[in-house]
């Protein structure tokens, strides 16, 4: 496009949805944040109860308190994000503990990885897909502690995949050998779930 | 040879008659914890066009997960250790 009489440039400070941007196919914007919750929202006492922890077939099991986990090196994370349930939402920001830096010096010859959550919803991926750099374990959203209903304290994040595996009140990352379907793919849904392919349910 | 086999249009009347039941009277057996209960006394999550999540009220386990896809319906039990049709 060229720019002259139809420049949308100057017109203030709205994102630059209108040109460049696209959705993955079948999405929609929307402004606010949708709550999707299967189960009631737990509350797991930080200080006493709360870990996050790295298990199965890894060398040694790792696992980081409340505070251990807050102390870890941290990133600011800028992502669209895209929902089965057709809504996406653009730039949200956020703030969290890089997968990477979790399976930092972790000996493991899994190729899968279950994300198992309080409440008891899990989530399965390739492990290829939660590493360099494209997936984090977040616990600030737009600046504010992640809240409850968002999955705080801290809840996965894929944004390159469908919503629903960024698991709310994410505990920890089981790795396997061999691939298992969690709470919604074993549901109708995709094993996968690129919005990009438009992988929404069993046989897309 | 006294087996007798047939094929699963065999079981669709006695089928059709136990899936046609009243829900909300039906009893179910939870499988986390044992609960006997009413269906319609469990716990309902509506997951915005994802899913019907039906909870036990003791330990949260999922009895029934509900989805739909462009196929149509599917339908989960392994929550529920057995239903009671009255
Ligand atoms: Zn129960």
């Amino acid at each position: 496009m060229s720019g002259g009489f139809f420049s949308r440039g100057f017109r203030g400070r709205r994102r630059p949805v209108e040109q460049g941007t696209q959705l993955p196919p079948g999405q929609y914007l929307v402004e606010g944040f949708p709550v999707l919750s299967a189960g009631p929202t737990p509350r797991t006492p930080l200080e006493e109860e709360w870990d996050f922890s790295i298990i199965g077939e890894v060398d040694e099991p790792r696992r980081w308190t409340w505070k251990e986990f807050q102390a870890l090196p941290s990133e600011e994370i800028t992502r669209d994000i895209h929902c089965v349930t057709k809504w996406s939402k653009l730039g949200t920001r956020w703030e969290g503990v890089s997968v990477d830096t979790l399976l930092e010096g972790v000996e493991t010859a899994a190729e899968f990885v279950m994300a198992f959550c309080d409440g008891g919803y899990t989530t399965n991926m390739p492990l290829e897909e939660v590493i360099g750099g494209k997936a984090w374990v977040a616990y600030a959203y737009e600046g504010e502690p992640l809240e409850p209903e968002h999955g705080g304290p801290v809840r996965l994040l894929v944004p390159h995949l469908y919503f629903w595996k960024s698991a709310k009140w994410v505990r920890g990352l089981r790795l396997l050998n061999h691939d298992e379907p969690g709470f919604w793919e074993s549901l109708g849904y995709h094993n996968h779930g690129d919005p990009w392919r438009e992988q929404r349910y069993w046989g897309d | 040879m006294g087996e007798f086999r047939l094929d699963g249009n065999a079981a669709a009347g006695p089928l059709r008659e136990v899936f046609s039941f009243e829900v909300t009277t039906a009893q179910y057996s939870c499988v986390g914890c044992g609960r006997t209960d009413r269906l319609g006394a469990a716990m309902v999550y509506e997951v915005r066009q994802l899913g019907t999540i039906v909870r036990c009220p003791s330990c949260d386990n999922p009895l029934i997960r509900l989805a739909h896809n462009r196929e149509g319906y599917l339908v989960d039990l392994r929550g529920t250790r057995y239903l009671t049709t009255g």
